[in-house]
């Protein structure tokens, strides 16, 4: 590696205008006649919308218009789409509602829009949208998946009968039933994996603006896939035609899955910029945010797991129900299907898996991807089984791990996934070691004497990721493919711009990209500029999202690298009068190997453009792309080990070590890593110990404000320490795996088995807040 | 409507106003210093902090007409021409941010945190101090060694002046 290229920790250069307030984010730009979105939303879960009278509002100071769902169908915008199909065991496709940008006729959760106040500040657009008159006829609602598939419960959509999505299943039952006959242990539980509101800091936004001469829109949006957005706003929803919209994803602050999503505020606010001839611009406050953001996770799952006599795992039984909220929200028909259940044999041998899932429909808001998306949920489930079962086989929890590890690859699991490669045992140990496993029955004594329950909880993890290849994932209903795209412009001078559809929203493409383009020439970073974020300039990418950037975003960077040093060679090998096969690249110069013989990279550039000296037959110019799709799935996978004391008399828990072993095959620059992992880590310690969308009977969201609902903050968490160990993956050219979501994966098991661990007890729900931790105490204490 | 008159970063600014305009939206829109952000809407993140007399102040929580008169230093303000402050520095140094929306905040928090602790800081008093300043992208593991970083630059800056 070269000081700036694979494998350094090079500082980020996208920080400085971050640091000192520079960035570009959404709700920064400003375009003239701008007038500003404010949305009416339903104080209801279920309701019918009887009138809605805006003629107060009409008559309000500086309103410019008011609009609803009435003239979203005159104007035949299509409703939002879910673009992943999903059939249920019987063959028959999922059942899908109509999702209308602002509800006609119906709303289905709290926070739902019926209509839009378009003001010419900020303030008057919120004065005109309080002086909508709405009458709506309340139903009842079904907030909770139990109160959704109870007998008799409110119906939400009428093409879904019972409020069934689907009732899907993965893996053979007859074989998984015969398993399980004959297994000496069985170990049953009930999981509950909490509701989750992905709270990327930067609300969403969008600024909208139509060109009516040239019949073209432009999008600022904070998306994390700007062409994906054009895409389903042209060809879906009818907004406006594709090669006359241009979508721009500036600086993004954070996404964690819920910035994927084209939602219903975005496209009104395209549409309204058309209907009303003037720039539009919404804002989401944070309220808004939690009551509209796609959230994350909320599955109910029973599971059970059978050993043999020699405690190797013969058979895994689970059933879920997933809680997709009131609508069919772009990818959430996947997440707990093919996202989830192709995740449920973890790192271990299970010769027979059977998992069935039941999506339904509740009176809340839409649930989608979320951090890890569908395989947090697996690893939770499959990780809290093996604690458990540790406990009751009376094995040591590492030691049973370790005894059904998968340890020959490639490895097909009874759930679609061939696992490429991997060492588990590496991870496992490297854990150890830095927790000081052997050294934790003499801490544990020792806060005992102090009066504190000490406990320690394992993770070994593995996930999906490189997201994903086409055919496999056409095969499976996705309605979209996966590849990613790139484009290499050497410009005249021999600084060079690269094109990518990845976005970046924090990862920190700027730099990383930079680095590996800088690695194969010999280059520093700053010669290279990354472009992304806006279709005018990118001609298409699926953006970025499960761990993807880095396993396929870079690998099309390199193809298109690839056929741009082809041509330079030959350049370069044309007039040094050598054979291109004896051309190397270093330094920035393109040598003849073994002499010193030598052209510059800008000489090999300008030479191109000049085109006064080129071999024969070829075009001017020093530009390449490539489009790149991954051959399968990767893996990254690890160990990850948390020590614990819980408080007794207070029921709080105080995180003592957190270690994090992670095998992401090759990194580019493991400071960024580091921080990703981090990153996860909090979001996952979050979801064990203080975050939970909670609703009431009614459907209102009780914790729709950061009064209410507990987001990690700096002295809820601790420092984590953090190993790598590497089996680099064999799929792509670089040997990536994918890093981004690892931390939300691995962590959250981990720390509810040092809990449970702590309290001898394994009944005790996420997120668990000291009261429920201290009645778990407790409860425990009465049984005795 | 009321004339608000701010010295900002230290410049004589005015503008006109409606009342129940945030000193947060007067930076931002009629100031157009968008480096300081909104993150949310009960004064829990920390995101529009600044400087008002040289204290942080979410400046979400101040109404313009109890800022008039004072002095304002936001993100844009903190550097010396190109010369990043201590704190910036050690942020970029130290990995201490990934999408930066938190950052400013962060940043116009931490100065104080320091100014306020004599620079004497550990690691568990940063993070209590942090309480105020909600990021969801870095698990704060860099934020935290990263003002730790800037209360020894900025101690030693302080001794050289
Ligand atoms: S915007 Fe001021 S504290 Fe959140
Ligand atoms: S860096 Fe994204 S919220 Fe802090």
């Amino acid at each position: 590696m070269g000081v700036e290229g694979i494998g350094a920790r090079v500082a980020r250069k996208e920080d400085k205008r971050f640091v000192t307030g520079k960035g570009k984010y959404v709700d920064d730009v400003r375009v003239h006649g701008m007038t500003y979105a404010h949305f009416v939303r339903s104080p209801h879960a279920h309701a019918k919308v009887k009138s809605i009278d805006i003629s107060e509002a009409m008559k309000k100071t500086g309103v410019v218009a008011v609009l609803t769902g009435k003239e979203i169908v005159e104007d035949k915008i299509g409703n939002l789409i879910c673009g992943w199909m999903i059939h249920s065991k019987d063959g028959t496709p999922m059942k899908m509602g109509a999702w209308p940008a602002m509800a006609p006729e119906t709303v289905r959760f709290v926070g739902q829009a019926v209509a839009v106040v378009i003001g010419e500040t900020r303030n008057q657009a919120r004065d005109g949208a309080d002086a909508v008159e709405v009458t709506y006829d309340e139903l009842p609602a079904a907030a909770s998946i139990t109160a959704a598939i109870a007998a008799g419960a409110p119906q939400l959509h009428p093409e879904a009968p019972g409020n069934i999505i689907y009732d899907w299943h993965i893996g053979d039952q007859a074989a998984t039933d015969t398993a399980f006959k004959s297994a000496a242990n069985v170990v049953a539980m009930d999981i509950l994996n909490n509701r989750l509101v992905p709270n990327a800091m930067e609300p969403r936004s969008a600024v909208a603006e139509y060109d009516s001469a040239e019949e073209h829109f432009t999008l600022h949006t904070t998306s994390q896939n700007p062409h994906v957005a054009r895409l389903v706003l042209s060809a879906f929803y009818g907004v406006a035609q594709e090669h006359k919209l241009r979508v721009i994803a500036p600086d993004v602050g954070g996404g964690f899955g819920s910035k994927i999503f084209i939602y219903p505020e975005e496209m009104v606010a395209l549409w309204a910029s058309k209907r009303t001839g003037r720039p539009v611009k919404w804002t989401s406050d944070r309220t808004e945010a939690f009551l509209t953001d796609a959230h994350g996770r909320d599955h109910l799952t029973k599971a059970e797991m059978a050993f043999d006599k020699d405690n190797k795992i013969v058979g895994l039984r689970v059933k879920t129900h997933a809680n997709l909220g009131a609508y069919m929200s772009l990818f959430s028909s996947s997440v707990p299907t093919y996202l989830y259940a192709t995740l449920l044999s973890g790192q271990y041998n299970i010769p027979n898996i059977y998992a069935e899932v039941v999506s339904v429909y509740t009176n809340t808001t839409p649930v989608d991807a979320y951090r890890g998306a569908g395989r947090p949920e697996a690893s939770f489930v499959v990780e809290r089984m093996m604690e458990t079962a540790a406990r009751k086989l009376k094995a040591d929890p590492a030691e049973l791990r370790r005894k059904n590890f998968i340890t020959s690859f490639p490895h097909q699991t009874p759930v679609i996934m061939a696992y490429d490669t991997g060492d588990f045992n590496a991870s496992l140990d490297a854990a150890l070691k830095t927790i000081d496993y052997a050294g934790f029955p003499a801490r544990k004594a020792k806060a005992k004497s102090e009066g504190k329950l000490r406990g320690i909880g394992f993770s070994c993890y593995i996930e999906a990721c490189g997201i994903a290849p086409s055919k496999a994932v056409g095969s499976l209903g996705a309605g979209v493919g996966l590849w990613e795209s790139a484009e290499v412009r050497v410009n005249p001078v021999g600084t060079i711009e690269i094109l990518t559809g990845s976005h970046s929203h924090g990862q920190g493409h700027e730099t990383t990209f930079a680095q590996v383009v800088a690695d194969r020439l010999g280059i520093s970073v700053n010669q290279v500029s990354i472009v992304h974020g806006d279709t005018d300039k990118v001609q298409f990418g699926m953006g970025t999202y499960g761990s993807r950037s880095g396993a396929v975003g870079i690998s099309a960077i390199v193809k298109a690298m690839e056929k741009m040093e082809a041509k330079a060679k030959k350049i370069a090998a044309h007039h040094l009068e050598a054979s291109e096969q004896d051309i190397v690249i270093e330094n920035g110069e393109f040598k003849v190997a073994g002499t010193d013989k030598a052209m510059a990279l800008a000489n090999v550039a300008l030479s191109a453009y000049t085109a006064h000296n080129l071999p024969d037959g070829m075009e001017p110019g020093l530009k390449e792309s490539a489009f790149y799709d991954p051959s399968n799935f990767t893996f990254p996978a690890g160990c990850y080990v948390c020590e614990v004391d819980v408080d007794p008399g207070t029921g709080k828990t105080t995180f003592v070590n957190f270690v994090a072993a992670d095998d992401f095959g090759r990194l580019i620059n493991p400071m960024i890593v580091e921080g990703q992992v981090h990153g996860g880590i909090a979001q996952g310690i979050g979801q064990a110990l203080l975050e939970g969308a909670v609703y009431d009977e009614s459907g209102q969201l009780l914790t729709a404000s950061y009064m209410d609902y507990a987001m990690p903050r700096a002295d809820d968490l601790p420092s984590f320490k953090l190993q790598h160990t590497t089996t680099l993956c064999p799929g792509n050219p670089l040997g990536i795996k994918g890093c981004g979501e690892a931390g939300a994966i691995g962590s959250t098991p981990a720390v509810i088995n040092a809990i449970t661990d702590a309290i001898g007890h394994d009944k005790l729900e996420m997120p668990a807040t000291p009261s429920r931790v201290w009645h778990a105490i407790h409860m425990k204490q009465a049984a005795e | 409507m009321s004339t608000i008159k701010l010295t900002v970063n230290g410049k004589a600014v005015s503008a006109d106003a409606e009342d129940r305009t945030l000193l947060v939206h007067l930076l931002r829109d009629h100031l157009g210093l968008t480096g300081t952000h909104v993150g949310c809407d009960t004064s829990q993140c920390g995101a529009c902090t600044v400087h008002i007399d040289g204290r942080a102040v979410k400046s979400c929580t101040v109404l313009v007409g109890q800022a008039n008169g004072s002095k304002i230093t936001t993100i844009e303000g903190l550097s010396k021409g190109d010369e990043l402050h201590p704190m910036q520095a050690a942020f970029r140094d130290n990995h201490g941010l990934q999408c930066g929306y938190c950052t400013p905040g962060m940043i116009m928090s931490a100065v104080d945190m320091v100014h306020r602790h004599s620079g004497k800081l550990d690691e568990a008093t940063v993070r209590q101090e942090l309480e105020g300043n909600i990021c969801r992208c870095t698990g704060y593991h860099n934020i935290v060694k990263s003002v730790l970083d800037a209360a020894g630059r900025m101690k030693v800056a302080n001794a050289a002046e």
